[in-house]
């Protein structure tokens, strides 16, 4: 099951405690949206998903994150497999310097050595066409990926994950650097994806979180606040702190 | 490029179609009842507002998440906004269905005071100008909806004919038929009601197509 769920998670960036006792059910095949402000942790958490945090010295983690009815924060975790299943998009879109084509056939290559060039082809066109971008790009995929337009990239970046075939896909501020009609797009494509994909998206903008998530979790200092159905948080709250940002009264 | 909210709003339409619909059964069976002297028909009509009421919160509640999830502006405003309205006045309707479904209940139980002729007539019309209000909202046709405004002082006018008869040729002179004759005084009054929130309807589809106010400035309507 593509489901997260998420047991009593406590992370330190050295001294500052940067999540506190977080306990939440991220669902399958279903958006869930993570707001609050800046410094809240919905980053952090988003992170330990796919053990990124990692990278980052002076980190502690404690608690439980269990994908696959496994501890994905035990030692025993294979990280390279787990960041197959668990993909992420970044704000910027970080096409490599590659050809389109190489850009997605890339996890390919690491993934599963040896595939024929048929198998890598059929891979390509796959996850364009998931990501609505096959039409437009299949008569460019020698070009450089740094030439496209910028949610063309992030389209890219997403097809890139998705040619891994993963369970779950991390979306960081995947819009922030996009115009409204980008992000529109975007937003219509994570609707399709999450047919197939669980989705959890990390959003500054409130508005898109109420548009596309079916679930939305607030957090503040590091607490997750309330966790609800996207309707519940935005129309009857049951938090003050939520209301609060909702309605833009915090701080 | 269709967006997500369209998609939403097309449910929405339905389901205040479904509400017309459920409405305008029951205003036809509440009249087919007295004139008939059909009691089952009367039935129908109260067991039916159950499912009326449910379906109004449903929209009432659809709208709200509309509202808070999609921040609407312009045109989806105010549709969003007069659905939430005409939601309320629909369901007002089915309820005065009700009431007539009642009092033709009551007059069952005792014979024919007199033969049905202006109620007939004022219930037509007040059907036709529920038909149409729910056309000129289906067609975003707001000089549909503007007839509609007008039609209502001729329901006006067939009441007063009800009340006139009822009252100068049988409470003034016969008080133990009064219970008759008030219960279909009340079903004169009831079926001028359906009009006046039909024309309410009609006001309403004014504004969601042109954004012009009609309501309380009868001037605004030529």
């Amino acid at each position: 099951m593509a489901d997260i769920k998420v047991n009593n998670l406590n992370l330190w960036y050295s001294d500052f405690q940067a999540l506190i006792s977080v306990k939440a059910h991220f669902a399958e095949k279903k958006i869930t949206a993570m707001i609050g402000p800046s410094g809240c942790g919905k980053s952090t958490l988003l992170r330990v998903f796919n053990r990124m945090n990692d990278l980052v010295e002076g980190v502690r983690i404690k608690g439980e994150v269990v994908i696959d009815e496994q501890d994905i924060l035990s030692d025993k975790t294979d990280l390279v497999q787990l960041r197959k299943k668990v993909g992420m998009v970044f704000q910027r879109p970080n096409p490599f310097p590659l050809s389109i084509y190489e850009n997605i056939v890339f996890g390919q290559r690491v993934h599963a050595e040896g595939l024929t060039r048929v198998k890598l082809d059929e891979v390509v066109e796959d996850s364009l066409r998931s990501v609505l971008l096959w039409d437009e790009l299949k008569d460019k995929l020698k070009r450089s990926a740094l030439t496209l337009s910028l949610e063309q990239k992030q389209r890219l970046c997403i097809a890139r994950l998705i040619a891994v075939k993963p369970e779950i896909l991390l979306m960081d501020e995947p819009c922030s650097t996009l115009d409204p009609q980008a992000t529109s797009r975007i937003e219509e494509l994570m609707r399709e994806l999450k047919n197939n994909y669980t989705i959890i998206i990390v959003t500054h903008n409130m508005q898109q979180a109420a548009r596309v998530s079916e679930e939305t979790g607030f957090m503040l200092l590091g607490e997750l606040v309330e966790f609800s159905k996207t309707q519940d948080i935005f129309t009857n709250p049951k938090d003050r702190r939520t209301e609060d940002y909702i309605t833009g009264r915090y701080g | 490029m269709l967006r997500h909210l369209d998609e939403e709003l097309k449910e929405l339409h339905k389901d205040i179609l479904r509400m017309a619909v459920f409405a305008q059964e029951s205003i036809f069976k509440s009249i087919e009842s007295l004139k008939n002297r059909d009691k089952y028909l009367a039935q129908d009509v109260i067991s039916a507002d159950n499912k009326i009421d449910e379906l109004e919160l449903a929209i009432d509640e659809k709208c709200i998440d509309l509202i808070a999830r999609y921040q609407p502006m312009a045109g989806d405003l105010r549709y969003i906004a007069t659905g939430m309205k005409i939601n309320a006045e629909l369901e007002r309707i089915a309820d005065i269905a009700v009431d007539i479904a009642q009092r033709s209940q009551e007059l069952m139980e005792k014979p024919l005071l007199k033969p049905l002729v202006d109620i007939p007539k004022l219930s037509q019309v007040s059907q036709s100008m529920v038909r149409d209000v729910i056309d000129a909202f289906i067609k975003r046709d707001a000089q549909l909806a503007r007839k509609v405004v007008l039609a209502d002082a001729e329901a006006d006018r067939l009441r007063n004919l009800v009340q006139d008869e009822l009252i100068n040729e049988y409470l003034a002179r016969d008080i133990k038929t009064a219970d008759r004759a008030v219960a279909l005084l009340l079903i004169a009054r009831y079926l001028e009601r359906i009009c006046d929130h039909t024309t309410n309807i009609a006001e309403d589809v004014i504004y969601m197509v042109e954004a012009k106010v009609v309501k309380h400035h009868p001037e605004e309507l030529k």
